[in-house]
């Protein structure tokens, strides 16, 4: 019986992609292994092997065509001694249910609380999950291997609807929803601008009714005011002309969907900290010069993701991911690095950043933001992380704040090293001053702890020969 | 002119021109046809030289009462020729201004009597030549006229319409007025203040049947106190003119008497212009002299609509259109003192099932009013109980027709009780009046 090749989810948040270009054509013979298409997600270009053998029976989808949904057949492989004529009446969606079909992962079946807060952002256990199971690289592009990753990905909820933390709604509305026990996030505005108005609450039923249905925001996800949220369409400001259309890439989608989230649904605070660098400066001149023969130059950023590793391992507590119903507390401190990269960012991982040295985490780094800048990162290379770093030092930025990274908890915003005046001993001096900001997820990490990470950062940064220790 | 258009509005009242102008700002090539006067029944013979007419004896009241003030003028007369020139002058004014607004907008438009003439197609009538234009949608807005009473038959001489009311060439001494709606009671008030005996007959047992009870109530005595005759639950049975009189039968609980008028003004209604325009044939659904629509003007046959400026944007796609909510309508009543009234009357409310609060606070508490002189009237508030929504605001009392508006915006916004309370409404000004009618229905009044 013909095998249908089913759309790979290639990381737990993919819901569709881009068949970029197919590798073979119909009447190829393949081989378990072989590389049959490349498939273009909002981050990454990745390539899709066959895991049956057989001959490429029909190709479903046309190279270029976006918007495909993960679980999509998109061509049909002919077993050892079918013909083409076995395709006749073969249905693929039909075939592709009994045996490839979505279920739950066992993590969500146990960890997952079933409201609507746990639901907008993944879950770190689910992030995690994909992150192990693809730790290898290879994505599966047909069942059964494909199943467990796609069933995942299908039940990641889409972005919610309301863009902002405020609500809209009259205050007649507001006044029968508190009345009733409504959660006005649930429901859908029929006024000017979605506002919620009487009606909307007038015959909606506590906890049911007149909620979103949970179908249909899915297909709104297409939509731009899923993306402008409940604010209005910018598009009402300005005159027709006056400006170029660009529509979103999948990239910038996902990074518009992914912080939004996050600022919505993480309670983000900030600590702020100045570091002397002189001394760090010293040491890493001295290193880069003894490192010359053999090709090693460590940068700042390098000890500053070692010292972020360590700080962890220091501060256990800070290394840690909120799922909702538990803390998840890492065992390794795998950092992410933020890369700017045209037209978006990416924040690819250097794992286990707490057992590799100045060196290896160097060259990992430039590894990853090279394969970043092609687009070539695999889910595995960026999904998940427990902590990352964006360093917008080398842009005279001297201070900012950063957005958490769901699903991990903190983030370091690294302003540049620069020499400033400073007090020491009641005499003015100068150092060369680095300050940094840290933004905690208060949910998982509270104020003194958060506090207690960054002066450990302070430390070994500040006297980073104990980076060795 | 073109003869194919995205949009043709037939009937340019306010309801018809507003919409054109609107469809052309949303880039639909656009037309009105007009049989008369470009502004229609309203602005020049309803709404607007009515305004015009009442705004003299407004004027003519307060000379009457020159020594309140201070002041002193002798030989206080009028002209009623002059008093009509003005309204038409108003009247011609703004149709001028309607003229300027269609060619502003590039809105064709057409001259003639229009009938439907099959889908997307009307024919348009004009001095017997017939011409047709195509249009994707069609906008009725041919509005209404008055109604007529059997056996009480308008002649334009003895028994008028609004339109003969309008510009009467002397005075009449004695006057008969059928119907205590607003357009009956505009004219009794602007005759009876011009020095008209006038006599107001109404077959409900209130005048203004369509305001709160309260209100009718108060009206009543105002009126009485101002000369009118005003008999309720009462029937005109029938009008006989001969000699230039009319002598009418009027019936109260059972008994019949009669009585002379020099002029005899028919108030009982307006129906709407639905005849004669191809409504049947093409399907259009009309219900006791309305086309029968939804909130956003559509009569259920594909490119026929009737009026509104959400109907217009509906059909031209704009994302955030919106319905008509027609209980956020206001009326308002240029009577002497006014009346104005935006959603539902206590006795409404409470045949809704509403448990209601209420709140009425009389103008005499109010400080602008009593420095004007007009310190009669009140308002009233309605509130759901549970809930704080305004379900409606009633008014008598000075300037109340400029007022409401700010109960209709706070409908229309759905503020509660405690947004109008903790609102700041200038001192000294009428609106204050508005704020302790809230006020009071939740027992916190100040000057009262």
């Amino acid at each position: 019986m013909p095998i249908p090749i089913l759309m790979p989810a290639l990381s737990p948040t993919m819901e569709e992609g881009t068949l970029a270009k197919w590798l073979v054509k119909e009447g190829d013979t393949v081989a378990s292994g072989d590389v049959i298409a490349e498939i273009e997600t909002d981050k990454a270009t990745m390539e899709v092997e066959a895991v049956d053998e057989g001959t490429i029976g029909r190709l479903l989808v046309d190279a270029g065509t976006e918007g495909v949904a993960i679980n999509k057949p998109i061509a049909i492989i002919l077993e050892d001694g079918e013909d083409k004529a076995a395709l006749e009446g073969f249905d693929p969606g039909d075939a592709s249910k009994p045996s490839p079909s979505p279920r739950p992962s066992p993590q969500r079946g146990e960890g997952d609380v079933d409201d609507d807060a746990a639901q907008n952002s993944p879950s770190p256990r689910r992030g995690e999950g994909g992150a192990q199971r693809e730790g290898d690289g290879k994505v599966r592009g047909v069942e059964p291997a494909s199943s467990t990753v796609a069933g995942k990905a299908g039940e990641v909820p889409p972005a919610p609807e309301n863009g902002g933390d405020r609500i809209f709604a009259s205050p007649l509305a507001r006044r029968i929803a508190a009345d009733r026990g409504l959660d006005l996030a649930g429901i859908n505005g029929s006024g000017p601008h979605g506002r919620i108005v009487k009606a909307d609450v007038a015959d909606a039923v506590p906890g049911k009714a007149n909620a979103k249905p949970q179908a249909a925001p899915k297909a709104d996800t297409k939509k731009a005011s899923a993306l402008v949220g409940s604010l209005p369409d910018p598009r009402l400001y300005y005159e027709k002309g006056t400006y170029e259309e660009v529509p979103l890439d999948g990239m910038r989608k996902s990074i518009a969907k992914r912080l939004s989230q996050s600022k919505q649904e993480i309670p983000h605070y900030y600590l702020t900290i100045d570091c002397e660098l002189d001394e760090l400066l010293r040491v890493r001149k001295e290193l880069n010069a003894r490192g010359e023969a053999d090709g090693i130059k460590v940068s700042v950023n390098d000890f500053i993701i070692r010292a972020s590793a360590l700080a962890l391992m220091k501060e256990p507590d800070c290394n840690v991911s909120y799922a909702g119903d538990a803390l998840l507390k890492h065992k390794h401190a795998d950092i992410g690095v933020a890369v700017a990269i045209d037209g978006g960012l990416i924040t690819p991982i250097v794992k286990a950043a707490d057992t590799k040295g100045l060196a290896q985490i160097s060259a990992e780094v430039k590894d990853l933001a090279e394969r970043a800048k092609d687009r070539k990162l695999k889910p595995s290379d960026y999904e998940g992380g427990s902590f990352s770093v964006s360093n917008l030092g080398m842009f005279g930025i001297k201070n900012f704040t950063a957005v958490i990274n769901p699903p991990q908890s903190a983030i370091m915003a690294v302003g540049a090293g620069e020499e400033r005046p400073v007090v020491k001993n009641g005499s003015l001096g100068t150092a060369t001053i680095m300050t940094v900001t840290l933004s905690c997820d208060h949910r998982a990490i509270d104020g003194a702890l958060g506090a207690k990470l960054l002066q450990a950062f302070k430390r070994l940064i500040e006297d980073p020969l104990t980076m060795l220790l | 002119m073109a003869t194919s258009y995205d949009l043709v509005v037939v009937g340019t009242g306010p309801g018809g021109y507003v919409a054109a102008i609107r469809a052309s700002q949303l880039g639909m090539k656009t037309a009105v046809v007009e049989r008369s006067e470009l502004g229609g029944i309203c602005l020049n013979w309803g709404c607007i030289p009515t305004k015009a007419l009442l705004r003299t004896s407004e004027i003519y009241d307060h000379l009457q009462h020159l020594d309140d003030f201070g002041l002193s003028a002798s030989n206080i007369s009028f002209d009623i020729e002059k008093v009509v020139k003005r309204s038409r002058g108003v009247a011609g004014q703004l149709s001028k201004g309607v003229t300027f607004l269609m060619k502003k907008n590039k809105i064709d438009v057409i001259k003639g009597t229009a009938k439907l003439a099959g889908k997307g197609k009307l024919s348009i009538e004009a001095d017997g030549k017939t011409q047709d234009v195509t249009a994707k949608h069609i906008l009725l807005a041919t509005g209404a006229r008055a109604r007529a009473l059997p056996g009480i038959e308008p002649d334009g001489e003895v028994i008028w319409t609004y339109r003969e009311a309008m510009v009467p060439k002397t005075l009449p001494k004695k006057l008969l007025v059928i119907g205590s709606g607003a357009i009956g009671i505009e004219f009794a008030s602007f005759y009876n203040t011009m020095g008209a005996d006038v006599t107001v007959v109404e077959v409900m047992d209130r005048i203004l049947p369509v305001e709160d009870e309260d209100v009718s109530a108060f009206a009543l005595k105002a009126f009485k106190k101002q000369g009118m005759k005003i008999i309720t639950g009462a029937k005109v049975a029938k009008v006989d003119v001969a000699n230039g009189e009319a002598k009418a039968t009027i019936e109260v609980a059972g008994k019949s008497s009669t009585e002379t008028f020099d002029k005899v003004i028919l108030a009982v209604g307006i129906t709407g212009n639905v005849e004669n325009i191809g409504l049947e044939e093409a399907g259009v659904k009309v219900d006791r002299g309305h086309v029968v629509v939804d909130g956003f003007g559509r009569t259920g046959v594909d490119g026929i609509y009737a009026i509104g400026v959400a109907c217009v944007e509906k059909i031209a796609g704009v994302k955030d259109a919106h319905p008509l909510d027609t209980s956020n309508i206001p009326g308002c009543t240029y009577c002497r003192p006014q009346v104005a009234s935006v959603g539902m009357t206590e006795a409404k409310a409470k045949e809704a099932g509403h448990d209601v609060r209420t709140g009425t606070f009389p103008f005499h508490g109010n400080g602008k009013a009593i420095a004007l002189g007009e310190p009669d009237g009140f308002i009233k508030t309605v509130f759901d109980k549970k809930t704080g929504e305004l379900l409606g605001a009633h008014m008598i009392g000075p300037e109340v027709t400029e007022l409401i508006q700010g109960y209709a915006v706070a409908r229309q916004l759905e503020t509660t009780e405690a947004e109008l309370m903790q609102t700041v409404f200038p001192h000294p000004t009428l609106s204050e009046a508005m704020h302790e009618s809230v006020l009071d229905a939740y027992g916190r009044a100040i000057h009262i």
